[in-house]
């Protein structure tokens, strides 16, 4: 079939049109918030603030404004998730990735299990013996619950890792003679280090969003970065909203810009952060 | 060490947490639905369960979140699908155009539901360039878009969030089957659409499929986004259910576990009756 001259053209630009629709609304959103962050007094129906003032950022940052403390405690507590998740997920994952056995496929439905099921439901039967521990309202209480979330995700990415990782290295470094501690030293973590520091670092993000979690079994006296930014964007504070909300994605997109290349295409690495 | 000791020390920690916290967990919440767990449990009854079927408040706060699931996940799919046909040729910018495309998979949903506020509200972003283009003249002209019967702020943010999601999948897929029978189609006369509708979409319809329920799950069970977003009567399921669950009248708890059991069954099914077709379509094979 004969195309109308230009018809390339014409297509490409179609495609930059549709792919500046499509990046313009992915940033869409988060442009009010970098303008809020920035504003003294937006009102209708001006579409650009009368004053720009860093009064917000400087609220923000200052060391007694809760903000910086809330901060600190997010990271606080999505470090030690990530540490335990990981400690649990690098052995569950060699296991998963390279090994097989009779109740695999069972093994791996009960780890996906928390990633499908809302871990709110979960989350509410806990409330009740986290109560009875003194764990509710409590910093390890909200480590605790944030691990189901996590720890499905972090086994995934090892999983994967392990699978196109080769143990004849390994076999030969023995054959050699070398010991296991030896082994795990100069050969296993070397070839593994990258892969592990990525997975932990999406670990960290997905422990770092999560809000409901951290609501109930923090019951508003684990103040994390969410909760706080929650409470101004529903006092309708929207310059420290917006300011927040920056802090808050900061984080995410240092580690998309570190590891974007690696993500595409594994499903399995994108669960937790759908 | 024998492998099934190796296999155990290995996986058995992890599982043991997963176990407890997750199963543990829910198995607490059902108990707690069942009157056999918890404050005032007085054994064995289906009582909150009868309860929340005859609240129609319950009813239409199901219907509500089975209604943003399913328009959030069909559009989030068809976008995601356009999207990926977009992003999968070669062009000059690619990496930087990918590296946008991927950045609100790790923008808390919370920040993103926060945005479509400032964005959709009566004297938000858009309402404020309808002004401008002398659409309308006060902020109550402007369309209800969030707080709204409809759910469209909610629907909103959830295809915002999950198109980028979709659409990596989708590209995965894309990348894995290669362009040669899309290719032959298309030598064979098959117009771009014909080709990639009958060639293409059948061998990605698994993956696509597979990521369709995970945020149908997700947007069906999520809790923030409705809570800042949606309408207080009814509300979504997931919000009814921690407005139950932490009233001041302790006797709304099994009613809330028995709503936190809706939720997880109607998700847990869907995941079941998927992994049952693909395990049909793979002849057994899992």
């Amino acid at each position: 079939m004969a195309r109308p001259r230009g018809g390339a053209a014409v297509r490409t630009v179609w495609h930059r049109l549709g792919l500046a629709l499509l990046l313009g609304a992915l940033l869409a959103p988060l442009i009010p918030l970098a303008v809020w962050s920035l504003a003294r007094g937006w009102r209708f129906p001006s579409l650009w603030p009368q004053d720009l003032t860093t009064q917000a950022w400087a609220r923000a940052l200052s060391p007694n404004g809760g903000v910086l403390a809330a901060l600190g405690t997010s990271a606080m507590i999505a470090a030690l998730v990530t540490l335990i998740a990981m400690a649990l997920a690098v052995p569950a994952g060699r296991a998963l990735g390279l090994m097989r056995f009779r109740g695999r496929g069972v093994v791996f439905a009960i780890i996906a299990a928390p990633l499908i099921v809302p871990s709110f439901a979960a989350a509410l039967g806990l409330h009740g013996v986290f109560l009875s521990l003194g764990l509710t309202g409590s910093f390890w209480g909200v480590v605790l619950v944030h691990l189901i979330p996590v720890l499905p995700y972090s086994i995934f990415i090892m999983a994967g890792v392990f699978a196109r990782y080769d143990t004849a290295f390994e076999a030969q470094a023995r054959s050699l003679g070398a010991r296991w501690r030896q082994v795990l030293r100069h050969v296993t973590w070397p070839a593994l280090a990258p892969s592990v520091l990525i997975a932990a670092l999406f670990s960290f993000l997905v422990s770092w969003s999560q809000y409901l979690l951290t609501l109930m079994i923090g019951s508003g006296r684990v103040q994390s970065l969410p909760m706080v930014l929650f409470g101004y964007a529903s006092a309708g504070r929207n310059d420290l909203t917006g300011a927040i909300a920056i802090l808050y994605i900061l984080p995410a997109l240092l580690v998309m810009g570190f590891a974007a290349k690696r993500i595409t295409g594994q499903s399995a690495g994108q669960l937790g952060l759908r | 060490m024998t492998d099934r000791l190796k296999l155990i020390a290995m996986l058995g920690p992890a599982l043991a947490v997963i176990g407890l916290l997750f199963f543990g967990g829910l198995g607490l919440v059902v108990a707690r639905s069942l009157g056999l767990f918890g404050h005032g449990a007085a054994g064995f009854t289906l009582q909150a369960y009868r309860d929340i079927l005859a609240d129609p408040v319950f009813m239409r706060a199901l219907g509500l979140s089975l209604y943003i699931a399913l328009v959030s996940t069909l559009i989030s799919v068809v976008l995601a699908l356009g999207a990926a046909l977009l992003l999968r040729r070669a062009f000059a910018g690619r990496g930087a155009a990918m590296f946008i495309f991927q950045i609100n998979l790790a923008v808390p949903h919370l920040v993103g539901a926060i945005g479509i506020f400032y964005l959709l509200s009566q004297s938000g972003s858009f309402a404020r360039l309808a002004y401008a283009m002398g659409a309308i003249t006060a902020p109550a002209q402007f369309p209800a878009l969030v707080y709204d019967p409809y759910a469209i702020g909610i629907i909103a943010q959830y295809v915002w969030k999950e198109v980028p999601f979709i659409g990596l999948i989708i590209l995965g897929a894309l990348q894995s089957i290669g362009q040669d029978y899309e290719a032959a189609a298309r030598s064979h006369g098959a117009g771009p659409i014909r080709a990639f509708v009958w060639v293409t979409l059948p061998q990605i319809a698994p993956s696509v499929i597979g990521a369709a329920i995970i945020v149908f799950t997700y947007a069906f069970g999520a809790y923030e986004v409705p809570l800042l977003l949606g309408q207080s009567h009814p509300p979504a399921l997931p919000v009814l259910a921690y407005r139950a669950y932490s009233d001041v009248d302790l006797a709304a708890r099994p009613q809330a576990a028995a709503m936190a059991v809706v939720i997880a069954v109607i998700s847990g099914l869907l995941v079941l009756a998927y992994l049952a077709a693909w395990r049909a379509r793979a002849g057994g094979r899992l």
